[in-house]
């Protein structure tokens, strides 16, 4: 099965980038690539089971559903019920691990899917530098201090 | 049960860390506290369930088997089965991960166990400070390239034509002791940049900020520091305002002037005057810059107007003070310690006041009978904003230019009203970003400084490898004056 992963240090304390990443309906406001985003149902972002529906700047409107979120182990695993890419069985964790020297925080983003074989390089190419990277290269930027 | 967990970022590969750290039998090679290591029974180290025998330098014999191991992963198990310290029940895990971002390793050691009661913090912080974090260090040490701290600044790089000198860096975040002497080189200066062999090094606050990690801008390993003063070496293509042996000094982006040789941009270099000597230049120009920008441009005071400044004997509050009154403002200062009074008079306030029985605001209005301040120059933050607002003049102009007592916070401006009062939060990068703007400012300084209308204090002058002395004495304010470091 296709894998997608990229890992950063995060120059913030694991507590500070957890709270804002967390909620599973708050991708607008620190990744760069999406637009806007909601709960579907009115449910709460943090209820397992509740599904964000949100579109990308460049158009694209994704679906995805929250299967598991853990406040102790700072992690969020979630799956696309619906979306432009072309991947089917598609899940995602995304993990926080404190790096005690220095007080920061390793994060670790992957995702298993199965796709057109042909279209696999470009796709692990795009979701882990394009979705993954830039993800936490934006929260580098946003919790810079 | 107690519980440990240390984990850090070593700056190689997962495959290089991976292959000191999976010779089980390995350990007496690299970790300080192991004497000497061996497997029990004829047991090959990544054979799963040996024992290694370890003798520690204290004298203790520890044998702990191995109960995982895996080379996919990058991890194994362990546990002791019997120890000359009192751990029981002790189960570790070591793991590394891949940062693939930059292509280093996270690395997390963990473990529980029981101890007798009374001994869990002595032995919590035996696990993790003797064990795994001197364990990081020694890795850290033995993989690391020396010298490598090309992170920090993207000029350092290794080609024909390099000038060899020293760099403080600093290793992680931490106490003043975490700064490093290491062999560095400057390139060659490419197209728009400019190699400076640096004489004196300005010591700033945010030098302390960027050390501990409370502002995360420079990674370690990575060299701090904003400005310096020294000599151009040369000059790369398109630079007409400096040429080699002229003496330069500059307080700019990026961090990385904690050396003695090094390759920039030019644009934000700006020429030296005679007059004035490489440590007052190190000493003086960040703040001097600063106070330049706050009084003739974020606010132009005029004679006549009523300045508050907080911490007048600080570094820029104290130019500030000698600037303000020189352009015929009253100047105010207000310091929370009395031994402070004297500096701030001397510096030029008119009056100083200290926390009494009054309010500030209460203070400020008894002094300019009833008016309150035309403009106030607040770096506290968080502790003194209210007051502050509170103390202004009707149309008064607060200033706010740091935070030294913590962020300041959420306000509703809609509070202003009570004075119609208007807030500036000037960002140094905004006003110092080209070279018209550098060259305007400090032409301004250089000036001010001739004509003796600023005078520069500097304390004191530490050899570079005093830098975590500097450090201390600064962060402990036992300054008066500036600080600079002297490289050789």
């Amino acid at each position: 099965m296709p894998t997608a992963y990229a890992s950063a240090v995060i120059n913030a304390p694991a507590t500070r980038v957890w709270s804002t990443i967390r909620d599973f309906n708050a991708l607008p406001a620190w990744h760069p690539l999406i637009a806007d985003s909601r709960i579907e149902g009115g449910a709460p972002s943090d209820q397992v089971g509740c599904v964000r529906a949100f579109n990308l700047k460049d158009g694209g409107f994704i679906r995805e559903r929250l299967l598991a979120l853990s406040d102790y182990d700072y992690c969020c695993v979630y799956s696309i019920l619906e979306s432009p890419m072309g991947v089917e069985n598609y899940v995602a964790t995304l993990k926080l691990t404190p790096i005690t020297d220095g007080d920061r925080t390793f994060g670790e983003w992957t995702a298993e899917f199965e796709c057109d074989p042909a279209r696999t390089q470009a796709l692990v190419d795009q979701i882990s530098q394009g979705v993954f990277q830039s993800g936490f290269d934006a929260l580098n930027e946003r919790l810079r201090y | 049960m107690v519980r440990v967990m240390r984990s850090t970022v070593i700056d190689a590969p997962v495959s290089a860390v991976w292959d000191v750290l999976r010779d089980y039998n390995g350990h007496d090679r690299w970790h300080p506290a192991v004497s000497t290591s061996h497997v029990e029974n004829d047991l090959y180290a990544d054979q799963v369930g040996n024992v290694r025998n370890f003798l520690l330098t204290g004298g203790e014999r520890v044998r702990e088997q191995l109960l995982s191991f895996s080379d996919r992963d990058h991890s194994f198990r362990y546990r002791i089965v019997e120890a000359d310290v009192p751990l029981e029940n002790y189960i570790a895990e070591v793991s590394l991960r891949p940062v693939t971002d930059k292509n280093r390793t996270f690395w997390l050691w963990t473990s529980r166990f029981d101890t007798p009661p009374g001994l869990e913090q002595e032995m919590q912080q035996l696990v993790a400070e003797g064990v795994y974090e001197a364990g990081f260090e020694a890795i850290r040490s033995l993989v690391e390239s020396p010298g490598d701290v090309s992170r920090a600044d993207s000029t350092v790089a290794v080609s024909e034509g390099i000038e060899s000198g020293s760099a403080m860096v600093f290793t992680r975040y931490g106490e003043p002791e975490v700064f490093q002497m290491r062999p560095i080189s400057a390139p060659p200066p490419g197209a728009g940049q400019v190699r400076i062999r640096q004489r004196a090094i300005g010591i700033n606050f945010i030098d302390i900020y960027c050390r501990t990690g409370y502002f995360r801008y420079v990674e370690p390993p990575g060299i701090v520091g904003l400005e310096a003063a020294g000599e151009v070496i040369d000059v790369g293509d398109r630079v007409t305002h400096l040429a080699s042996g002229q003496r330069v000094a500059y307080a700019c982006l990026p961090f990385g002037a904690y050396t003695s040789v090094r390759t920039m941009d030019a644009a934000l270099v700006v020429p030296l005057p005679e007059s004035i000597d490489f440590a007052t230049a190190a000493g003086c120009l960040l703040k001097g810059i600063t106070a330049q920008f706050l009084l003739h441009q974020v606010h132009p005071v005029r004679a006549g107007e009523t300045i508050l400044v907080y911490a007048p004997a600080g570094g820029v509050g104290n130019l500030l003070c000698q600037w303000a009154r020189h352009l015929g403002a009253t100047v105010i200062g207000a310091t929370t310690s009395p031994e402070k009074i004297q500096t701030a008079l001397d510096a030029g306030a008119h009056h100083v006041i200290t926390p009494g029985q009054s309010s500030l605001a209460d203070q400020v209005r008894d002094l300019t009978g009833g008016r309150g301040a035309d403009v106030i120059y607040d770096a506290v933050g968080r502790d003194s904003f209210a007051q502050s607002v509170e103390a202004l003049a009707n149309c008064g102009h607060l200033v706010s230019y740091g935070q030294a007592s913590g962020d300041i916070g959420n306000w509703d401006i809609s509070s202003l009203a009570s004075n119609s009062a208007t807030v500036s939060r000037p960002n140094y990068a905004h006003y110092t970003d080209t070279q018209d703007k550098i060259s305007s400012i400090t032409s301004e300084l250089f000036d001010a400084i001739q004509r003796g209308i600023l005078k520069v204090k500097v304390q004191h002058q530490y050899r570079f490898e005093q830098v975590a002395q500097a450090h201390h004495a600064l962060q402990n304010r036992q300054t008066t004056g500036s600080i600079v470091l002297m490289p050789e």
